[in-house]
């Protein structure tokens, strides 16, 4: 368990309460299905983070098809979304974001409502780090989960650390698993 | 002032050994009545930062779920619990940036408080200031803040006096069991932030005033900068750090004996902006976060450090390379020797002979002296050191554990692992390809297991295209002069010039120092005034175009539309609020004397300057910010920012928090969320730059204004983010605001929005009840 829950990055040590590693694609997934109104937040690294359907990005619009989410893309990563012609996307930038989820009255980026669950992937690691720092701290009842290859211990759940192959095989299941229940 | 009276007899009696002490007399020859704010303590513009801090309500993204600070801790601070003293997280983390500030205002005054004391021993208490052509306005922050005009060094004590006692309270503050409100925390921060820019500004004009340096010319002459800009034949000083006094006396030394033929003066990070501002020989090596990398190289023959943001292990890399290290200061004496007052000949002979790794010379006199003397001794004794061969770097990376812990150690994962796997084959493409996105910090070097001395793995990816490399930097020219801004005042006020972009701050950039380049000249091209210091302003010098020209040498450096003005070091970053206080006092004729107030409220309604600190790194670069954020301007940082624990960020959905007061009728009226946030840290370039673009409305703009400022923001956006912005039914008031050529599709959006003409007012804008002029 230890050497799954290694950092993403050295000295970014979690503090007393710290994310559970998800050890199976399953339970990411069931997690997911079971959210109310979850939000998948796609950050600046997508393009550069290669997976099984090509890149984050490709994966994002996978994951937005099953039609289990609400996907915003953060900083200037829309331009992605909309050279592949997905759509539906929102884009909001990172702060912006984290500055409204850890309000309780903030009713979304398409005003149906609060969420419940925010899924992140595709981020600067020590950015989602903060962010999840502040909701952790200031918006307790939001719950988040952290999709990428290394540990985020301010998430509530987190992948651990593993191979980037592991990790892309881990990634498609859980796509995979979604589109199966959909 | 001091009187004695060794006996006075009168009606009241007979007084022997009489002494009668008065403090300073402030000369009143200043014509300006005393403003409401003169000295404000702690307290005095609470109210003031309440209002922005309504607005912009602190986002905090704890570093640290702990506090540590007292022995009834650790305490878990963690969501809603309190600590031992009862403290909450957001008080924390405030009370964090607050430390912080403090750290760096301190630094800025300690740095003034330095070279003041000296300059005095020097040039004594009655040298005059003048410090900028065509200009009456010689100390702006110093005039708002402490109500004086100083005319003379002695003057600068009395700032200088005032900031330090300050700071003591602030940092009082931050004892266990004292301030508990995370927004009076915050006000206290923006308090560091101001007394930051009295300091800074103190130490740039003093050495302006003192040491020749460029009295805000904009056609400075050109300097070098770069690795190729050394000439390695000489014997090599390499003067880190901040404070140019050491250096002004290598300088000096050099010229006295005829010794620039045979020693080459080089700096890294603000002596060198400084040293160059002094005498323009003398090479400007490359920002802060070039030191591993420029020592690596071996070429220098002996090391001078003063101040600031050097690395703390500089004696161990100086022993690496075979030579001395010479501390000159206080406040980095790094274990070394004291040998102030021993003779130069036995100080230059330990160094040279190597039986001393380094001195500690409090006096900058000798520093040139010994320096000069030692160099000259070092470079024809010492076996050069010679950094690996290509051979011995593939030999030690095949011995590469695959472990990983190079890249988890690097602030921005860069692929380490991946190109030290590449170098063992003999392909040293990917380790050249990390060299200008690495930020020298060396944490990779530190969590190697077999020790390989990544850095200089990285030089020789790179060695090729860098070792020759050389580029030019108009040196900096301090502050702008009133004529010019007399000149600009109207357009910016106006938005007709969409606004002044200052980058400043360190070089810890997520992507590399080009990104610099590449925001200054987006702005530059669209007519914004850009202003640089410190690192930022040397990391945009190194990017050319097709035609091989840097925008040194493709844009002017006066302070006008499509400028690009070096202003300096880190203490020059007082000339930029300096300017924005101008344009409200000379070119709108509010009073600036001791009126914080009225003049931050007129800069945050009318001014369009953003701040842009993308490599911000330093407690320094904290309080820099925190200066501009009182004073109404807003500040972009990079992602790296972000670990200042908390942004500034308005809710632009909020129409509640928009409300401004017309001074023209005294009813409170919608604005539009402008400037939209007063602090934000960007992810990536390509949103900083559109937000940027954003940042530079005002409610004051005129309809001709605002459709220049929009078209821009729109022009960034549909190139960054592939589409028009979705918010533009905030910033649009009227049709005129519309950009003539972006009419029919800006009014599409505002349709399906809902907006309606006059809904956001134009007005006389001001936050504050008592600058209503009439009441409906």
């Amino acid at each position: 368990m230890s050497a799954r829950m290694t950092l993403g990055q050295t000295a970014e040590i979690a503090g007393p309460k710290k994310a559970f590693v998800i050890s199976k694609p399953v339970v990411a997934a069931s997690m997911i299905k079971r959210a109310k109104r979850p939000l998948l937040v796609v950050g600046s690294k997508a393009v550069d983070v290669k997976t099984e359907d090509g890149d984050l990005v490709d994966t994002a619009i996978r994951l937005s098809a099953t039609g289990k989410f609400s996907v915003v893309a953060t900083a200037h990563i829309i331009v992605e979304f909309l050279k592949r012609n997905a759509e539906g996307i929102h884009s909001m930038q990172m702060m912006n974001l984290g500055d409204r989820l850890r309000d309780p009255d903030w009713t979304g980026l398409d005003g149906k409502g609060a969420y419940d669950l925010i899924v992140f992937m595709g981020t600067i690691y020590y950015l989602e780090w903060l962010v999840e720092s502040g909701l952790k701290n200031f918006a307790s009842d939001l719950r988040t989960v952290s999709l990428n290859r290394h540990y985020q211990p301010n998430a509530h759940w987190s992948l651990g650390t593993m191979p980037e192959g592991q990790w892309r095989e881990f990634l498609d299941e859980i796509v995979t698993t979604l589109e199966e229940e959909n | 002032m001091k009187l004695k009276i060794d006996e006075l007899s009168s009606t009241l009696g007979t007084f022997k050994g009489l002494e009668i002490e008065v403090g300073r007399i402030y000369d009143e020859e200043w014509e300006e009545p005393m403003g409401p704010t003169p000295f404000p303590s702690v307290g005095t513009l609470r109210s003031w930062d309440r209002k922005l801090l309504d607005r912009y309500k602190p986002f905090y993204m704890p570093f640290c779920d702990l506090c540590c600070l007292c022995t009834f801790g650790k305490c878990d601070l963690t969501g809603d619990k309190r600590g031992a003293c009862g403290i909450t997280m957001a008080a924390q983390q405030s009370r964090i940036v607050l430390l912080a500030c403090c750290i760096g205002a301190s630094t800025h005054c300690a740095h003034a408080r330095h070279m003041l004391d000296h300059l005095i021993e020097e040039f004594g208490r009655d040298a005059p200031i003048d410090v900028a052509l065509n200009t009456n306005v010689e100390a702006p922050n110093i005039r708002l803040v402490c109500g004086i005009k100083p005319k003379t060094l002695r003057d600068l004590e009395d700032a200088l006096d005032y900031v330090e006692t300050q700071l003591v309270q602030l940092v009082a503050a931050t004892h266990t069991g004292q301030e508990g409100d995370n927004i009076d925390f915050e006000s206290k921060a923006f308090h560091a932030g101001m007394l930051d820019h009295v300091a800074m500004e103190v130490a740039d004009i003093e050495q302006i005033a003192t040491l020749g340096m460029p009295k805000g010319i904009p056609d400075t002459p050109m300097t070098e900068l770069g690795f190729g800009c050394i000439d390695s034949s000489k014997a090599v000083i390499m003067c880190i750090g901040h404070n140019v006094l050491p250096s002004v006396d290598i300088i000096d030394y050099l010229m006295e004996n005829r010794l620039f033929g045979e020693v080459e003066i080089g700096g890294l990070c603000c002596t060198a902006h400084d040293n160059s501002r002094y005498d323009k020989r003398a090479k400007v090596i490359g920002p802060i976060s070039w030191q591993l990398r420029y020592l690596r190289s071996g070429i220098p023959d002996l090391i001078v450090i003063d101040e600031q943001c050097l690395r703390t292990d500089i004696l161990i890399e100086a022993e690496k390379l075979g030579v001395p290290v010479i501390a000159t200061s206080e406040k980095s004496m790094m274990g070394l020797p004291e040998r102030t007052h021993d003779p130069p000949d036995e100080i230059v002979a330990d160094l040279v002979e190597g039986r001393a790794p380094g001195a500690l010379i409090i006096e900058p006199k000798k520093v040139g002296e010994v320096a000069v003397r030692t160099v000259l001794g070092v470079a024809v004794k010492r076996k050069k050191y010679t950094p690996p061969t290509s051979e011995e770097i593939i030999e030690m990376a095949q011995h590469c554990r695959n472990c990983m812990e190079c890249v988890r150690a690097c602030p921005n994962n860069l692929p380490i692992m991946e190109a030290v796997q590449q170098a063992s084959q003999g392909d040293f493409k990917f380790l050249g390809e990390i060299y200008p996105l690495c930020v020298g910090c060396g944490r990779c070097e530190s969590a190697c297991p077999e020790d390989f001395p990544l850095i200089t793995f990285f030089n020789k990816g790179a060695e090729e295209r860098t070792i020759n490399e050389k580029f030019p930097m108009r040196v900096g020219r301090g502050a702008v002069q009133d004529v010019e801004i007399r000149e600009v005042g109207r357009a910016i006020v106006f938005g007709e010039i969409p606004g002044i972009v200052a980058l400043v701050g360190c070089a810890n950039y997520p992507q590399g120092g080009s990104d610099v380049a590449k925001i200054a000249e987006e702005f530059l091209k669209r007519r914004f005034i850009v202003v640089a210091t410190g690192c930022a302003a040397m990391d945009l010098a190194m990017v050319r175009d097709e035609e091989g020209q840097n925008l040194y040498e493709k844009y002017p450096g006066n302070f006008d539309a499509g400028g690009l003005v070096n202003l300096g070091s880190c203490v020059s970053n007082a000339h930029i609020t300096g300017a924005a206080i101008k344009i409200a006092n000379i070119f709108a004729k509010r009073p600036l004397r001791a009126n914080y107030e009225e003049i931050a409220d007129y800069v945050y309604n009318r001014v369009g300057a953003v701040g842009v600190a993308w490599g911000a790194m330093s407690q320094k670069a904290a309080s820099i910010a925190s200066g501009c954020w009182r004073l109404g301007i807003p500040v972009v940082v990079g992602p790296h920012g972000a670990k200042y624990r908390r942004n500034l960020l308005g809710r632009k959905e909020n129409d509640e928090d928009w409300m401004t007061y017309d001074a023209r009728t005294g009813k409170q009226v919608y604005v539009g969320p402008v400037p939209e946030h007063l602090f934000y840290a960007a992810e990536t370039v390509e949103e900083a730059m559109v937000m940027v673009a954003k940042l530079s409305m005002r409610p004051n703009d005129t309809s001709k204004g605002r459709a220049v400022k929009l078209s821009h923001y729109i022009d960034l956006h549909k190139k960054y983010y592939g589409t028009m912005p979705d918010d533009l039914h905030y910033f649009v008031r009227r049709d005129a605001d519309l950009p003539f050529t972006m009419k029919e599709e800006i009014k599409v959006i505002l349709e399906d929005k809902g907006w309606k003409e006059g809904d956001i007012a134009i007005l006389d804008p001001t936050l504050l009840d008592r600058l209503v002029r009439r009441r409906e």
